[in-house]
């Protein structure tokens, strides 16, 4: 449903994206995760047309977002991280415009207005002015806007940003909804709500793509056997020292739980470090009591790909 | 074509759940009225409306970039403008739609003035030919200098902003034919020329046969054409908005 190749985009001199490529499928809830100032909506704005990239091409529903423009934009529907609303209009007034624009009739306008108001839970603001809602509403009203006209792909910017936490839980329930039906693409650096929502994450920094996965399998793929955290009984600087000479081993932290000790080994990922440790303890008469491989959580992931300190 | 009505639809309703299209009417028919009550009741006046198509013009200087400044200006501010510009839309769509809004509230505007023509039939006896002439060329102007106004806010998200850069240029083009006094005495040929080419931008000196009863193609032209640059140069602007 979607795809991406290439995606560059420079501002002057500096570089927003750079070569972002991915695909998303149909019915597919795709994450895009990332620090502010990664290219999230760099990217969502290219995607929808609003801008063009400096090169590399997208391509939403089978038609190219610049040369088929207005076939693509049929097939999107897009929240921007401003929420695009006309502060003096109903809601209704507002989503029958927004309908409207998408080339919807009279009578589907109608009908679908009254749905996206449902789903939504707007039902009690219907004739209420957009100017007096609060940021959570107008957000809501924002989603309906992108959703009434029934489109293949939908783009959300942050949406679950600025809203309380109820709500938080409300909408993102209502995207797992139109996931199955829609293709949808999310913008976050909301990090729990991408394991909860999305079938797949893409991480961005600094405008490239860093990471490309579903959630438990990149905390599988860059956590995997790269943390052991043991049980030990015996001397603690001695078992501490030992750890550490390991080949491949970065750090090795200790914790006292009484008579034993829990160390938390790190090591360089690619590498599965389990059975040169066990010999090692057990050969020097040490108590090994438990071994077990530990996987990142996402929020270390997030960090690890994220920033230039190595974890 | 839908897309047009849709958007000329909104925006002329948005005109009038504002004050900004009583404002602006109020202003103008004050204006106008105050200096057309000066002029008839002169000694010796004239029954005609030439005194209030030369004083309108000045007025519409500063009315029709009041008119027009929030059109883009606003929904750039808003975030609208993404919404507009990544629906299935074309720009020309978008621009026509408010160009037309604009161009709705501007006779409507001038509707009013009908009032002025009564009262001159009421106390003289008037020339039916250059009121209907007069007319013409007013709303011919005010067409053309609306699409100005709309470039001017297609340049910007602060209203002020275009606001003055509409009225700036359209003072510019009031005032071209200014220029005639610049080179002297007996000037070299392509300077005369040049002058010519710039007093013929003059947007004043193409009313002044109007309000003589005098409809003559050149200066219908004249408007059409910088209608049209306008339009051209607003969806352009609206273009390079999306490469910049």
């Amino acid at each position: 449903m979607i795809e991406a190749k290439g995606l560059t985009k420079h501002y002057g001199n500096f570089i927003a994206i750079e070569d972002v490529t991915f695909k998303a499928e149909k019915g597919e809830i795709l994450g895009l995760l990332g620090p502010n100032g990664a290219g999230k909506t760099t990217t969502m704005r290219i995607l929808t047309g609003y801008i063009p990239a400096t090169s590399g091409d997208a391509k939403v529903g089978g038609y190219d977002i610049l040369t088929q423009s207005l076939e693509a934009r049929r097939h999107l529907g897009y929240l921007p991280e401003t929420v695009p609303l006309y502060t003096d209009m109903t809601v209704r007034e507002y989503l029958g415009f927004a309908g409207k624009l998408h080339g919807l009739t009279n009578a589907k306008v109608a009908k679908r207005s009254g749905q996206v108001i449902d789903t939504c839970r707007l039902g009690e603001y219907r004739d209420t002015i957009i100017g007096k809602l609060s940021k959570g509403f107008r957000q809501r009203v924002g989603i309906a806007q992108a959703i009434i006209h029934e489109p293949d792909v939908l783009i959300l910017d942050e949406p679950t940003i600025g809203i309380d936490p109820r709500q938080v839980v409300e909408t993102r329930n209502l995207i797992k909804e139109l996931g199955g039906e829609h293709t949808v693409i999310l913008s976050t650096h909301i990090l729990p709500e991408v394991s909860m929502v999305c079938g797949r994450v893409i991480i961005i920094n600094e405008g490239r793509v860093v990471a490309m996965d579903r959630p438990e399998n990149l905390s599988d793929r860059l956590g995997g056997a790269s943390r052991i955290v043991m049980d030990v009984r015996g001397p603690d600087r001695e078992i501490v020292q030992t750890l550490s000479k390991v080949e491949g081993v970065k750090t090795v932290n200790s914790e006292d739980l009484g008579g034993r000790q829990r160390y938390t080994v790190d090591f360089r990922p690619n590498k599965d470090l389990r059975e040169d440790l066990a010999r090692l303890v057990v050969n020097r008469g040490w108590g090994l009591l438990a071994l077990q491989p530990q996987g990142f959580s996402l929020e270390e992931i997030f960090l690890k790909l994220t920033t230039k300190e190595e974890i | 074509m839908r897309n047009t009505i849709l958007i000329t639809a909104k925006e002329f309703r948005s005109y009038f759940t504002s004050p900004i299209a009583y404002v602006v009417t109020a202003v103008f028919l004050a204006l106008t009225g105050f200096f057309f009550a000066v002029s008839v009741t002169r000694p010796l006046a004239d029954a005609s409306m030439r005194d209030f198509v030369s004083i309108s013009q000045f007025i519409l200087w500063f009315i029709i970039p009041a008119l027009t400044m929030r059109l883009f200006a606003e929904e750039q501010k808003l975030g609208t403008l993404e919404m507009l510009l990544t629906a299935p839309v074309r720009d020309i769509e978008v621009v026509l739609g408010k160009y037309l809004a604009s161009l709705g509230v501007l006779l409507a505007m001038l509707l009013p003035t009908a009032y002025f023509v009564a009262l001159l039939f009421w106390f003289g006896t008037p020339d039916t030919g250059p009121i209907l002439s007069a007319y013409i060329g007013l709303v011919l102007m005010g067409a053309a200098l609306l699409t100005l106004g709309l470039f001017a806010s297609s340049l910007s998200s602060n209203q002020i902003i275009a606001f003055v850069v509409g009225a700036g240029i359209i003072l510019v083009l009031l005032f071209a034919d200014a220029v005639a006094g610049l080179p002297g005495a007996d000037p070299p040929l392509f300077v005369q020329r040049l002058v010519a080419v710039i007093q013929y931008a003059s947007i004043r000196t193409h009313l002044i046969d109007f309000s003589r009863g005098v409809i003559d193609t050149r200066d219908v032209i004249y408007y059409a054409v910088l209608t049209v640059v306008g339009l051209f140069l607003t969806v352009r602007s609206l273009e390079t908005r999306r490469w910049r």
